[in-house]
């Protein structure tokens, strides 16, 4: 498993890093929203893989040892609203600045080949 | 005898007398003079008020704690010197505020001038006051910072503006230092604390560190003072209006310096290098100063240099080290203060009066104003140092301790020399003021008739002319006492046996004072006349400390554009390549000196469905990075498959939370993505068409291939090294364990987000409001690109669909499309509803929660906006996105307060059961209120953001008919909103 999800995590990076570099607006904003999945899976990893462990207590005393890491799912929770959030501020300030300048490059110009 | 924590009051009222007399209206002078002076009196009465209490040199003290795990703490602390120094700032400053009442013009903003003067005052005293270090080097830039404000008054004068940027850099600069010293300082003595840094004397002399701290200290103290080679910004300052000049470049501001060298001094001198720095700067301030003084041609310059000269004076005196001259170098200073404000004043009236302060046009003025021109012949010979007067008591004691030997050094013998010399100076151009200006025949030629000035403009000089005179002649029964004071609070046990007695008989002192009143006079009848001719110091007149200065900064400004231009640029992809290549860096270097490994925990059994699963998110992962460019819904289609498969991963990984967000906004993002296709340009797969890319371009995409490769194959290798790492010891357990004795809920992923960070959660709403409020504000005034008006192609196909058909209207197709989904999508926004709210409450112990609840809900919102368009929807149906989020953050923040009344923290939780008829005991805890609120914010943002992308749909049409379509359509949308 954890061979299959640092594969998977690897993918997502290099997609999302090759779409980041690319000089369309759309293309980068792709980009991001693959790489934050990455991002993501990459944070839940670092918690460790557990299946059937979901860190659902019951209210008597707990062992922590029964349940998955629950501070990193914290962490990603927000994060992940949060992208959503980034990623519409990013789409409407690159489709307003293609309404300024005309082209859809990341520049607001089109590259002097 | 007053509590310690009334020094705060002192300290706030200028401050809050400042923002006061902000708000006055512009013309109200003499309001804004009557406020200022009732503030500084007040302070005034309290300051006097603590004076029985810092007798046999006494401290009060009053710490408010603020990081004490970083030793920072708000300290005010008044000992007997500070008192003086307090004294002073606001003596001065009462007689400085009645004297700028009738010295500003009616026509300037005189409140803002008295602001920035209170404001001022606050700073000083905030200075003088402080107990901590880093608290004295905060008010220290403060000062800068209003006598910036102060010079630069009048802003429409380019070289009052020029004076004010000089002032500000230099002043600025030497804080900088001064805070770096200090930093030094409060490390070699363990505390930032003056009293414990003073007490640390003899480990901070012994201390490696010391003499960078010292020099950096020093830097400080001298750009402040005006002191050799610093000293250039002084007279550039004089652009400023004239009572400025009196308080803040002759008494107090440009004392700051030495009030820092004085404070210290028990603990930095005593060492050679104290001895050979301040001295010799001293000595050369001083008769730098005194040379240039003779040449100026302007009132003001004479009387800048002349402070310079003076600082000189009391540096040096506190460089020789002894007690005595520091005893000397205190009584100075509050003698200094006294004679050189009345003389700038003096200076501000003559000017006022004639309109003008070059000296080479005024003459025989005694004529017009006999009043002045006493009170100013009187304050000036108590600056040449005439018996009977303050400036000459001080100046004796000066002319005694040249003649000790303080190091055996060479400087001993020319000492006695060199301070009768600059005597002499001193003497020349205070001879030369009074006589240019006062005598000789009647001025011609003069912008204005002079005339006597107004009473309460003269009644300032007069009382610290009446001080000089009390000073000189009386010397133990008025500042005696105050002195002893002062002394024995920066000297403690050193203090010396001293004498403020008139006559001493005929000694060394009193002959070299006398060779300097003969000298000074003799000097000024022989060569007077010629000095008008001068257009420069000779000798040091070639010394342009402007010029340097400019051609310094100008370097500095034209080096970083250089440095700019180099490594700087403005392409995106360029700088993302950049930031890539250097976390490669940052990750590539540890990698390199420890090497890779796996760990040694043996990994899970793979399973072949999630093989499977990740087989197909990684194939349609590359694939949307492949067809971005030319297949944009295609590629969104792809990407949103890699998401499923992270959704999926999560609830397998034991993350149903995770799991349910993630599918959530899955949702929501398409519908947004899908929202701005619209806008975005055709692009055509033709662009190198019958040819090959040119090799430029393929490198590049070589050379981003390669990059992304490296970054895929880095973060890969790194996440297994990771994951096969046994799990250290983290914020988990107490997590776990607390989530229901501590937090009364089970899922502990949502007890973390609204109980034990919620102040996270507070933060992370705020910015998605934030961040919502920005996308509307961006497209209420979106100009969409010229070929994106028109309608869409396949509208177009549509409408001449439905005008070929007979039977048709235009608009049918689309009205009819899909008719079925948009009946059961409107069906089923109660019962998403239904499902958000069960989300929201059961979320404390199951998966779920405001973050899931609030998308879905939207996402209800959004289904029926999709099945019956905008403008249907909201003709029935007022969502206020606006409203959702400002009621979200209140409830959170509320719930947050509540605490407070209680007694807990902010964001404390309390949780109970409630018995409910029907359902039973129910769990209610405080953190479900801090939920809704988040459930609020996150329904307002969504929707806000997604309807505000949705209408530019409805309003495109119209955009480019005019430009009142567009704002009334944006009024319409914010009404909505």
């Amino acid at each position: 498993m954890e061979a299959v999800l640092a594969l998977a995590i690897g993918t997502l990076t290099a997609s999302g890093l090759w779409l980041l570099f690319r000089p369309r607006t759309f293309q980068v904003v792709l980009g991001l929203c693959l790489l934050s999945y990455a991002v993501n899976l990459f944070i839940v990893a670092a918690g460790r893989l557990r299946t059937d462990a979901p860190p659902i207590v019951g209210k008597g005393a707990v062992d922590p040892a029964q349940f998955v890491d629950p501070v990193p799912q914290a962490l990603v929770l927000t994060a992940i609203v949060i992208s959503f959030a980034t990623t519409a501020l990013l789409l409407v300030v690159l489709l307003a600045a293609r309404g300024l300048t005309g082209t859809d490059h990341v520049d607001g110009e089109e590259d002097d080949l | 005898m007053l509590e310690a924590r009334y020094l705060l009051v002192i300290l706030a009222l200028p401050f809050l007398g400042s923002l006061a007399s902000a708000f006055l209206p512009t013309r109200a002078r003499t309001l804004a003079a009557a406020m200022a002076g009732g503030v500084t009196f007040a302070a005034l009465g309290l300051l006097i008020c603590f004076y029985p209490a810092l007798a046999d040199g006494a401290i009060v003290r009053h710490t408010i704690p603020w990081l004490p795990s970083l030793g920072l703490d708000l300290t005010v602390r008044l000992g007997g010197f500070s008192w003086l120094f307090a004294l002073l700032i606001l003596g001065i400053g009462a007689l400085v505020v009645l004297y700028a009442r009738y010295y500003m013009s009616a026509e300037d903003p005189v409140p803002r001038f008295f602001s920035f003067l209170l404001a001022f005052m606050g700073s000083m005293l905030g200075l003088v006051l402080s107990g901590n270090l880093i608290q004295i080097a905060f008010f220290w830039e403060l000062t800068s910072l209003f006598s910036f404000l102060l010079i630069g008054y009048w802003h429409h004068n380019q070289s009052a503006r020029d004076g004010a940027r000089m002032a500000l850099i230099m002043t600025a600069t030497g804080g900088v230092c001064l805070l770096v010293g200090f930093l030094l300082l409060g490390h070699i003595a363990g505390s930032y604390d003056v009293d414990r840094v003073l007490a640390a004397g003899e480990a901070i002399r012994g201390h490696a560190l010391y003499l960078p701290a010292l020099i950096l200290v020093l830097i400080g103290a001298f750009t402040k003072s005006a002191q050799f080679p610093f000293h250039f910004w002084l007279p550039h300052a004089m652009a400023a209006p004239t009572p400025v000049s009196a308080y803040l470049h002759s008494a107090t501001m440009v004392k700051a310096g030495i009030y820092i060298l004085i404070l210290f001094w028990p603990a930095l001198s005593g060492t050679e290098s104290w001895y050979l720095i301040v001295s010799t700067t001293g000595l050369a301030t001083l008769l730098i100063g005194a040379w240039a003084a003779i040449f100026q041609q302007d009132l003001k310059g004479l009387l800048a240099y002349s402070t310079i000269s003076h600082l000189g004076l009391i540096t040096l005196l506190l460089g020789l080290g002894s007690p005595l001259a520091a005893v000397a170098a205190i009584f100075h200073t509050v003698n200094h203060a006294t004679f050189k404000a009345s003389l700038f004043m003096a200076a501000g009236i003559i000017d006022h009066e004639t309109g003008t302060r070059d000296l080479r046009k005024l003459s025989g003025l005694v004529r017009f104003m006999p009043i002045t021109a006493t009170l100013a012949m009187v304050a000036a010979a108590a600056m040449a140092g005439v018996p009977l007067l303050n400036g000459f008591l001080s100046k004796e004691m000066f002319l005694a301790e040249a003649l000790e030997a303080h190091s055996g050094t060479i400087l001993d013998r020319f000492l006695p020399v060199l301070a009768t010399l600059a005597s002499t100076f001193s003497v020349l151009y205070s001879v030369r003021f009074i006589h240019q200006v006062f005598f000789g025949p009647p001025p011609v030629g003069l912008p204005r008739e002079p005339h006597e000035a107004p009473h309460w403009m003269r009644l300032p000089i007069e009382i610290l002319v009446l001080l000089c005179l009390l000073v000189g002649i009386l010397p133990a029964l008025t500042i005696g006492p105050l002195l002893t004071t002062a002394v024995s609070s920066v000297l403690g046990e050193r203090t010396p046996v001293y004498s403020l007695a008139i006559w001493h008989g005929f000694n060394l002192p009193l002959l070299m004072s006398a060779v300097a009143l003969v000298g000074g006079a003799v000097l000024y009848r022989l060569f007077g006349q010629r000095l008008n001719a001068m257009q420069n110091s000779p000798v040091i007149g070639r010394l342009k400390g402007r010029r340097t200065f400019e051609t310094v900064l100008s370097a500095i400004i034209e080096g970083a554009r250089g440095l700019r231009g180099v490594f700087g640029t403005r392409r995106q992809q360029v700088q993302l390549r950049l930031l890539v290549l250097t976390t490669f860096l940052a990750v590539g270097l540890p990698l390199a000196r420890l090497g890779y490994t796996a760990g040694p925990v043996a990994g899970t059994l793979i399973d072949p469905v999630f093989a499977v699963l990740w087989m197909l998110g990684g194939v349609s992962a590359i694939a949307a990075a492949w067809q971005a460019k030319f297949h944009r819904l295609a590629a969104l289609i792809m990407v949103g498959v890699a998401g499923l498969s992270t959704c999926i991963s999560f609830i397998w990984l034991s993350a149903p939370d995770l799991g349910l967000t993630q599918l959530l906004v899955e949702i929501v993002t398409l519908v947004l993505l899908l929202l701005g296709l619209r806008w975005l340009p055709q692009r055509r797969s033709d662009f190198w068409a019958g040819s090959i890319a040119p090799f430029s371009v393929r490198y590049r995409r070589g050379a981003d291939l390669l990059v992304a490769l490296v970054g895929g194959a880095g973060i890969a290798a790194l996440s297994y090294a990771i994951m096969t790492r046994p799990t250290p010891e983290g914020l988990s357990r107490y997590f776990m364990e607390q989530a229901y004795p501590g937090g009364g809920g089970t899922n502990v992923v949502n007890v973390i987000l609204v109980d034990f960070r919620g102040f996270d959660t507070l933060g992370e709403i705020t910015v998605l409001s934030i961040v919502a409020l920005t996308v509307f504000s961006l497209l209420r005034r979106f100009r969409p690109a010229a070929e994106s008006v028109e309608m869409p192609l396949q509208q177009k196909r549509q409408n001449a669909f439905d005008d070929a058909r007979k039977g048709n209207k235009v608009g049918d197709t689309a009205r009819h499309y899909l008719l079925v989904p948009r009946v059961t999508m409107e069906w089923l926004f109660p019962v998403i509803l239904t499902l958000a709210l069960y989300l929201l409450v059961r979320g404390h112990d199951l998966p779920g929660g405001g973050f899931a609840a609030g998308l879905t809900a939207s996402i209800g919102i959004i289904l029926l906006y999709m099945a019956n368009g905008t403008r249907a929807v909201e003709a029935r149906l007022n969502v206020r996105p606006v409203r959702w989020i400002s009621a979200g953050l209140l409830c959170a923040t509320a719930t947050g307060g509540a605490a407070w009344f209680f007694g807990h923290p902010f964001l404390s939780t309390h949780f109970s059961y409630l018995d409910l008829p029907l359902i039973g005991s129910v769990p209610v805890a405080s953190a479900l209120l801090f939920d809704i609120g988040v459930f609020a914010v996150v329904v307002g943002t969504t929707v806000l953001i997604l309807i505000a992308l949705a209408h530019q749909s409805i309003r495109s049409p119209r955009a480019n008919r005019s430009e009142d379509g567009t704002a009334q359509e944006a009024t319409e949308l914010e009404g909505k909103g």
